[in-house]
C-alpha cells in the first residue's frame, strides 16, 4: 500500500483546488494519519474493503489449486511426502499413465469417466424437469402450499451424511424399507434385488442424487416463475393460448437466463459430487456406479500416490472447464441471435 | 472526515484478520518442555465407541502423569481419519508426539522417514526384543530395519462358532478342516440362517483372507524381488475358494457381499443369524451384544493338509503398535511414554479391557489371560499367524485387491458364475496396476 504524505500544509484553505474537501479541523490530526490524496482515498477504499476476501480466496482456493497442478507433475509417494523438493520430477508421465487406455488405470478412469458423464446428465435432466413441474405447479395459491414448499426443500436443506446414510439403511438388501415393500409387501419381484452392489447400484445412485439436487433447481425456477410478468400469461390466454402453449412460449423463454446458470451449476455440482457417493457406497463404489471423484480418491490418495491423483484431477478440471467454456458459448451465441 | 472514518476501520479490520490468523498456528503445537511437560497422544479407537477408549485410557494416563510427572494430552481417533491425519502430520511435521498405528501401515509410514526408529539401545530400555512376541515384532516395519514403533496390542483372526445352533444342527466340535468348515456350514444353513458371515465389501478384510488363504495354497503375494504376484495360481485358487462360499456352498449369505463398514458380519453373528464367523479379537464386541462364553466359542481357522505344500498359516498377524513421531516436540516425554504402555502393569489392564493380547511375554502371568479363547489365540500367534508383507507399497496391495475382491463378491452374489478364468483377470488387472 502506498502512502504518500501530502506536502501541503493543513491549513491550506482557500487554495481553490475544489476537488479538496476543507481539511480536518485540527492540523494536529491531520499529521498523525498521513494525508493522501483524495481520488486515491475514494479509488482505495473498496478494494481494502475486499482485501480480506481477496487474501482468504487466494489462500484457500487459488494457492491450493496451483501447488496441486505442481505436484502432478513430480512423483509424490510416501517416501517424499515429508520433504515435497527432493520429489523427483516426474514430467508428463502422470499424465501419460492417466489418459493410456490400454493401460488398466487408463481403461478404469475412462470407464469411471463415461459412468459420471451418463450419471450427471440424467441427473440433471430429471433434477431439471422435476424441478419445473415443481415450480410451474405450485405458481397458483392453495391451501398448505407454504408447508409443501418447506417439505420440498428438506432434502436440499439437510446435512449430506444425515440424508444420505439414511438411504444406505433404505437400500439394504435384506433389511432395507425399499425391499420390504417392494418385495415382502407388493411383490413385484421373486428375489430381493441388491441395490447398492451390482447392476442396479447406478439407478441408486440417480436416485439419491435427484432426491438432493431436484430442490435446488425448484427453488431456483420459483424464483425465476415469479419475476414474469401476470400480463403475458393474461394476454396468451386472450389470444387462445393453452396451458402447454404457454408454458413453451412464455415461461420457458422467459426462464432462459435463469436455466442457463442453473443447468451449468446443476451440472458442474453433481459431476464433482463426492460426498454423495462415499456416504451411499462406503469406501469403494461398485463398477457400474463408479464416480470419477471417488475414483480419483481411491486410484490415488489412498494408496498414497499423490502425484497420480493430482494429474488425475488436473485433467477433470481441464475437461470442465473446456465444457463450460463451450457451454457459455452456445448459449450466449444463441441469445445474441434472437 | 467522513471519507476518513471507514478507511481507518478498513485498514485496522484487515490489520486485525492478519494478525489473528497467524496468532492462532502457534497455539496448537503441542507443549513442550519449557511449560509442565506434555505430550500429545493419538489413540486408535480399539473399544466400542470413542468415549470408552477414554474411559479405559484414562487411568493408566493418570498413572503415567503421576509417575513421571508429565501430562498426557489424549485424543481418541476414528480409524476412517486416522491414516488422512497421520499422513497430515507426516506432510507438515505439526502433530502429536505419539501415535497408535495399525501394524499392517507399519512398512509403509516408515518409508515416509516420519516416525523416530527404535535402535537396539532404545529397544533395551524397553526390556529387549526376546520380550516381545515374535510375530508382533515381525509387524513393526521392513525386515533389515529398525522398527518404527513398539507392539502394543496383539490381535488374530479366529473362527468364531454359535455354541446352542451348533448343539442344534447336531455338531459336536467346530470344524478343523475346510471340508469340515463347508459341511458344518451346509447343516446350518436353513430356515433364514446362514452357516457363515462374511464382511465381503471390506477392503482390509477382502485383503486379510486373501493373504491368509493364499498362504495355505503356497502362494505369496510378492515374489522374492518383491514384485506383486496377485495372479498366481495360488491366489487365484484362494480368491475362488472365499468366493464360493456364496458362489458354490451357499453358506453364505448373498447380502455379505454389501457388507462394507466393518460391523454387519459381527451383527449377524451376534443376532444369531449366521452359525460361523472368522474375525479378530472380537470378544468386546461380542460381550457388549450380550453373548456370553456359554454363547459362543473360538477355534483356530482351519488349516490345509500338510500334504498339500501350503503353509500352516490361519491368520495374519494384526495388532497396533505404538510410533512416535520425528517431529514431536518432547521426544524424551514420547519414549517414556512408549516404555510406561509396554509396561506389564499397563499391559495387562489395556489388553483385559480390550480383549485383544498383551505383546510382551511377561505379562501373560494373570489369570484373566489364561481364559480357553486367549489360550486359542495365543497359540495362533505363537504358531500359525504370519505377519502381512511389510513392503513400502502394502496399502496399494490391500486397495487393489480388496477392490477387485469386492467386485467379485457382487458378482457371486447377484449369480454370475464365478471361474478361475474370470478370478484370474481380475487380479490380473488389479496386480497391472501396482505402480512401481
Amino acid at each position: 500500500m502506498v502512502v504518500s504524505a501530502t506536502s501541503r500544509p493543513g491549513g491550506g484553505r482557500g487554495s481553490g483546488d475544489p476537488g479538496r474537501p476543507p481539511p480536518p479541523s485540527g492540523g494536529r490530526k491531520g499529521r498523525i494519519i498521513p494525508r493522501l490524496p483524495v481520488r486515491l482515498r475514494r479509488l482505495g477504499l473498496p478494494y481494502l474493503l475486499i482485501l480480506p476476501a481477496l487474501l482468504l480466496e487466494l489462500l484457500v482456493h487459488l494457492i491450493p489449486m496451483v501447488i496441486g497442478i505442481g505436484m502432478s507433475f513430480i512423483k509424490l509417494t510416501q517416501l517424499y511426502i515429508r520433504n515435497w523438493s527432493a520429489a523427483p520430477s516426474a514430467g508428463w508421465s502422470n499424465y501419460h499413465l492417466a489418459v493410456d487406455f490400454n493401460a488398466p488405470v487408463g481403461r478404469a478412469l475412462l470407464h469411471s469417466f463415461l459412468v459420471t458423464v451418463a450419471f450427471t446428465l440424467i441427473t440433471v435432466a430429471l433434477s431439471w424437469f422435476f424441478g419445473m413441474a415443481g415450480a410451474v405447479l405450485m405458481q397458483g395459491e392453495f391451501r398448505g402450499r407454504g408447508v409443501l414448499r418447506a417439505l420440498f426443500l428438506v432434502p436440499y436443506a439437510l446435512p449430506v451424511y444425515a440424508g444420505v446414510i439414511t438411504w444406505s439403511f433404505l437400500l439394504q438388501r435384506d433389511s432395507g424399507l425399499v425391499n420390504h415393500v417392494l418385495v415382502d409387501q407388493l411383490h413385484l419381484f421373486g428375489d430381493k434385488p441388491f441395490w447398492l452392489i451390482g447392476q442396479n447400484s447406478f439407478a441408486s445412485i440417480v436416485v439419491v442424487s435427484l432426491w438432493r439436487w431436484w430442490p435446488f433447481a425448484f427453488l431456483v425456477l420459483m424464483a425465476g416463475l415469479q419475476n414474469i410478468p401476470r400480463d403475458l400469461y393474461e394476454a396468451s390466454a386472450i389470444d387462445g393460448a393453452g396451458w402447454m402453449r404457454q408454458l413453451r412460449s412464455v415461461t420457458l423463454p422467459m426462464l432462459r437466463p435463469v436455466n442457463q446458470v442453473l443447468v451449468l451449476v446443476l451440472f458442474l455440482w453433481t459431476f464433482n459430487d463426492f460426498n454423495t457417493p462415499y456416504v451411499l457406497f462406503g469406501k469403494t463404489a461398485p463398477q457400474e456406479a463408479d464416480l470419477i471423484s471417488i475414483h480419483i480418491y481411491q486410484s490415488s490418495f489412498v494408496t498414497w500416490n499423490f502425484g497420480t491423483g493430482s494429474a488425475m484431477s488436473v485433467l477433470l478440471l481441464l475437461f470442465l472447464l473446456l465444457v463450460t467454456a463451450i457451454y457459455l458459448l452456445i448459449t450466449s451465441r444463441r441469445r445474441s441471435d434472437a | 472526515m467522513l471519507t476518513r472514518k471507514p478507511y481507518v476501520f478498513a485498514v485496522a479490520g484487515a490489520l486485525m484478520l492478519a494478525a489473528a490468523a497467524c496468532g492462532s498456528s502457534d497455539s496448537s503445537t503441542s507443549g513442550s518442555a519449557a511449560a509442565p511437560a506434555s505430550i500429545t497422544y493419538w489413540a486408535s479407537n480399539q473399544g466400542t465407541s470413542l468415549e470408552s477408549d477414554k474411559q479405559i485410557l484414562q487411568p493408566e494416563l493418570d498413572r503415567f502423569t503421576k509417575e513421571t510427572g508429565i501430562k498426557v494430552n489424549l485424543e481418541v481417533v476414528p480409524w476412517s481419519d486416522l491414516l488422512n491425519r497421520i499422513l497430515a502430520a507426516a506432510t507438515s511435521g505439526k502433530g502429536p508426539d505419539v501415535v497408535n498405528i495399525g501394524n499392517t501401515w507399519s512398512a509403509s509410514l516408515q518409508a515416509t522417514g516420519a516416525f523416530v526408529p527404535l535402535d537396539d539401545t532404545q529397544l533395551n530400555a524397553l526390556g529387549g526384543k526376546a520380550r516381545f512376541l515374535g510375530p508382533s515384532l515381525a509387524a513393526t516395519g521392513a525386515p533389515g530395519q529398525p522398527p518404527v514403533g513398539a507392539p502394543l496390542y496383539s490381535t488374530a483372526y479366529a473362527l468364531y462358532y454359535n455354541k446352542h445352533m451348533f448343539k442344534d444342527a447336531g455338531i459336536a466340535d467346530p470344524p478343523k478342516t475346510w471340508d469340515e468348515l463347508v459341511a458344518d456350514g451346509k447343516k446350518l444353513t436353513k430356515d433364514g440362517k446362514w452357516g457363515l458371515a462374511v464382511e465381503g465389501a471390506s477392503v482390509s478384510e477382502n485383503a486379510h483372507m486373501i493373504f491368509t488363504l493364499g498362504q495355505q495354497h503356497g502362494g505369496d503375494l510378492f515374489d522374492s524381488s518383491g514384485k506383486s504376484q496377485f495372479d498366481s495360481p495360488a491366489n487365484v485358487a484362494a480368491v475362488k475358494q472365499y468366493l464360493d462360499f456364496i458362489a458354490t456352498d451357499k453358506i453364505t449369505n448373498p447380502s455379505d457381499a454389501a457388507y462394507s463398514n466393518g460391523t454387519e458380519a459381527l451383527q449377524d453373528f451376534i443376532g444369531g443369524k449366521a452359525a460361523m464367523v472368522m474375525w479378530q479379537s472380537a470378544s468386546g464386541t461380542l460381550k457388549t451384544g450380550g453373548m456370553t462364553p456359554d454363547d459362543y466359542g473360538v477355534a483356530p481357522i482351519p488349516l490345509p493338509d500338510p500334504s498339500s505344500g501350503g503353509k500352516q498359516v490361519d491368520s495374519m498377524v494384526g495388532g497396533i503398535n505404538i510410533s512416535v513421531f520425528d517431529s514431536a516436540a518432547n521426544k524424551d516425554g514420547a519414549l517414556k511414554f512408549v516404555k510406561f504402555m509396554t509396561s506389564k502393569q499397563t499391559q495387562q489392564d489395556l489388553n483385559k479391557a480390550y480383549g485383544s493380547l498383551p505383546t510382551v511375554t511377561d505379562a501373560y502371568d494373570d489369570p484373566a489371560f489364561q481364559t480357553p479363547e486367549i489360550k486359542t489365540y495365543q497359540q495362533i500367534l505363537a504358531n500359525t499367524a504370519a505377519p502381512l508383507p511389510q513392503v513400502a507399497n502394502e496399502s496399494q496391495f490391500e486397495t487393489l485387491v480388496g477392490n477387485a475382491m469386492n467386485q467379485l463378491f457382487a458378482d457371486a452374489a447377484s449369480g454370475k458364475p464365478i471361474t478361475d478364468e474370470s478370478v484370474k483377470a481380475k487380479l490380473t488387472e488389479a496386480n497391472q496396476q501396482m505402480a512401481g
